[in-house]
């Protein structure tokens, strides 16, 4: 029952998350704090000018976010013309603002003009080693090809990424490894690397612990902030969102980025550029730690389990759908069986993170709850059918043949005698898929679709390990609870002579 | 009556069975006897339908078996294996009532029944909630026992019936068999090798060795007037056991 009510309760979401570009307005942002505080000013901003809002946080990366634009599922979010011009617009070149605009225009999206500062990459070091090895510009890397360089996954992928930056400027490193931003200063600050990118507008660049590399060849194109938006919104909201023009430059960013690392708070962060007295001077006085609110966490981590558990609870109801009759199918000795049970076990085979990955890419899915909930389901399928197929195999034939000689149909075959015996393979099956589901649901966050995963991204964009912890512990205990209602389930599901011990005569 | 008219068994180049006619007469009891791999079981597997003949037809009561007509005739048939082929997740009551509850027969006609085959079998009432791991050996074969017989077969086909019970209880059920297949007064066929076994219980022998049947007759005639010396000997090995 309640199982059902969970199923069309979010179908019925479905519906409602899809057509999103009509009559609310939906703020993207990028998995990283900037974009998070752009988002909460354009969030501010439009509500000023009378728009309900939302802001999906940290959709993921550039072509997602790119991506759900596109689509209209979301309204506008923040973007720097470096990317515009090299990633979206795959343009050979520097090229001006009004060209890329002319350019964006077939694809029924606007582009504001600059907000003010420009957040370009750049290599940064710890001083500390800098100073040492007087390394001061990109070029002196070339005398210490030794050093460890650590980048994250989009800037070794990017075609203004590393490897022209490497090739350009004749370096031949070592050692170069991704890893993901912000531990990635964790990386420099405990020795563990030497050199990984940045962003000029970093917070971490704040505190002097860091060097920036000269950037002597001229390699980085700028990356201007701006707003991308859909042609097709509000004219007024797009007057209020160019209002935003020229009033953000980088002392302001860098001040709201490490406000916002420090709180955690993105909303709070962005309320400083609202603040008449910040416009002023950006320098001014940290706040005060705040105390940990326990009444807004419980709520909001009643919302990602409720979240997860649907997430959960969809995927895992659909693979027992299919995942039983193609379990009972690849019991039957045969080819069919082969295949069945190759194809299960090679999407197994493929990370998870891949397969979201993958999913997204297919037109008709795309950055939405639904990929999530595929992905999920393709992984629960093979515990499932495997042990489907070996519960039925197992039974022995003395059994399998007093069913039939009985006079029993086929069907009933299966439906009294077959599958009440297979009943103990089949559960522990569905209890495996379960279990790894609800760790892998925690990956539905990074297309920005919740869950317990969403503390965990963000966690990671701000460099916070007390954010990551609120979701990684729930999402374990989750995982316990599952495997004990599964205990439980067992003793209802399970017919009663099959848990029997043996009768010693 | 169970009549089988050029029936053989092949399994690639082997045969299980050589084309064989033999005849099972109603209201009597046959038994189907032989050395390991002389194709007793088949001849039973090949009447219930669960091997398909390579050649031949086979008639129960009047009825060709074929593909097609299965289901029908098997519910015509009661059928019980060596360890009583019970399903462990039913209980004693559940395994006898699944074919009657699948048919929907009246719940009292069914009761009745049951209680008739408990006094039949002599099958303690209070065993019957009981799962088949709660049972013993002997009372496991009761339980396969009563869910033969619950639709009232034409036919009764038992395989080794009492083959993994030891003496003791085998001896007891003997005893209690052919009490049982006298009051029943229906076609029986069992399969043993034990021939002290067939000759208590059985009105007709048919002797196989190697897919073949050797002779077919009454405990006496194998005795007196064995067809060949394979005979004599099986008797004789069979015999000293007896006697023991």
């Amino acid at each position: 029952m309640k199982l059902t009510r969970c199923i069309f309760g979010s179908l019925w979401l479905c519906v409602l998350i899809v057509p999103a570009s009509a009559q609310s307005l939906r703020i993207g942002s990028k998995a990283f704090t900037e974009s998070y505080v752009l988002g909460e000013i354009a969030k501010r901003t439009l509500a000023d000018a009378g728009f309900a809002s939302e802001h999906k946080q940290g959709m993921g990366k550039t072509g997602i976010v790119w991506a759900a634009l596109h689509s209209g599922q979301i309204t506008c979010y923040p973007e720097y013309t470096g990317t515009i011009s090299e990633e979206l617009l795959k343009s050979h070149g520097e090229i001006t603002t009004g060209e890329m605009q002319r350019e964006l225009e077939p694809f029924g999206i606007g582009m504001t003009g600059e907000l003010g500062f420009n957040d370009t990459y750049a290599l940064v070091m710890p001083k500390e080693l800098a100073d040492r090895l007087r390394i001061s510009k990109i070029s002196d890397l070339k005398k210490h090809p030794g050093l460890r360089v650590a980048l994250t996954h989009e800037f070794l992928e990017r075609k203004d990424g590393w490897k022209p930056l490497a090739s350009r400027y004749g370096l031949n490193m070592d050692h170069v490894a991704g890893v993901e931003h912000t531990l990635g200063y964790d990386a420099l600050l405990a020795g563990k690397a030497d050199v990984k990118d940045a962003y000029s507008t970093d917070a971490m660049l704040a505190g002097g612990s860091f060097s920036v590399l000269q950037d002597d060849l001229g390699y980085f194109p700028t990356y201007k902030a701006v707003f991308l938006y859909r042609l097709d919104a509000p004219i007024k909201a797009i007057v209020a969102l160019r209002t935003l023009e020229g009033e953000i430059d980088e002392t302001r960013m860098i001040r709201m980025n490490s406000e916002a690392e420090k709180t955690k708070d993105f909303t709070e962060a962005a309320s400083l550029f609202f603040n008449p007295a910040f416009r002023k001077s950006a320098g001014g006085g940290a706040h005060a730690p705040q105390g940990f609110d326990w009444t807004l966490f419980l709520h909001k981590l009643a919302g990602w389990t409720l979240r997860h558990l649907e997430l959960v609870g969809i995927s895992l109801v659909l693979a027992i759908l299919v995942g039983v009759p193609l379990g009972i199918v690849a019991s039957r000795p045969g080819s069919l069986s082969h295949v069945i049970l190759g194809v299960t076990g090679m999407i197994q085979t493929i990370p998870s993170l891949a397969l979201l990955a993958l999913l997204v890419s297919v037109p008709l899915l795309g950055i939405q709850v639904q990929t999530a909930i595929v992905a999920l389901f393709l992984y629960s399928l093979l515990p499932i059918v495997r042990n489907t197929a070996t519960g039925l195999q197992e039974i022995p034939s003395s059994l399998r043949e007093s069913a039939a000689a009985l006079g029993l149909e086929r069907s009933a075959q299966l439906r009294k005698v077959y599958m009440p015996m297979a009943s103990r393979t089949i559960l522990a099956g569905i209890k495996t898929s379960a279990i790894i589901n609800v760790g892998t649901a925690t990956l539905a966050a990074l297309i920005g679709q919740g869950g317990l995963g969403e503390p965990i991204v963000s966690g990671l964009a701000i460099n916070d390990n007390r954010t990551i912890l609120q979701g990684a512990i729930p999402a374990a205990i989750l995982a316990l609870l599952v495997q004990f209602g599964f205990g439980l389930l067992d003793m209802l599901l399970i017919p009663k002579g099959l848990r029997l011990p043996a009768h010693t005569e | 009556m169970i009549e089988l008219r050029g029936v053989s068994k092949r399994f690639g180049s082997d045969y299980a069975l050589h084309p064989i006619d033999l005849v099972m007469n109603g209201g009597r009891t046959t038994a189907l006897i032989g050395p390991s791999g002389c194709g007793k079981s088949t001849v039973l597997r090949l009447i219930v339908g669960l091997l398909e003949p390579t050649s031949g037809t086979i008639v129960v009561e009047k009825q060709t078996v074929t593909p097609a007509d299965l289901i029908g005739i098997r519910r015509k048939l009661g059928y019980v294996i060596q360890d009583g082929g019970l399903f462990p997740h039913l209980t004693s009551r559940q395994n006898i009532l699944l074919m009657p509850k699948h048919l929907r027969t009246a719940e009292s006609d069914s009761q009745r029944r049951l209680n008739e085959l408990c006094e039949l079998t002599n099958f303690p009432a209070d065993g019957l909630d009981r799962y088949p791991v709660e049972l013993s050996g002997g009372q496991r074969q009761r339980v396969s026992l009563m869910r033969a017989l619950i639709l009232d077969p034409d036919v009764l086909l038992l395989d080794e019936p009492l083959g993994a019970l030891d003496p003791l209880v085998r001896s007891g059920l003997q005893t209690e068999l052919k009490e049982i297949f006298q009051r029943l007064k229906k076609t029986v066929v069992f399969v043993t090798h034990d021939m002290a076994e067939a000759g208590y219980l059985a009105d007709t022998i048919v002797l196989l060795q190697s897919g073949k049947i050797v002779q077919h007759g009454c405990l006496e005639d194998l005795r007196e007037r064995p067809a060949n010396s394979f005979v004599t000997e099986f008797m004789s090995a069979q015999r000293s056991l007896v006697q023991l």
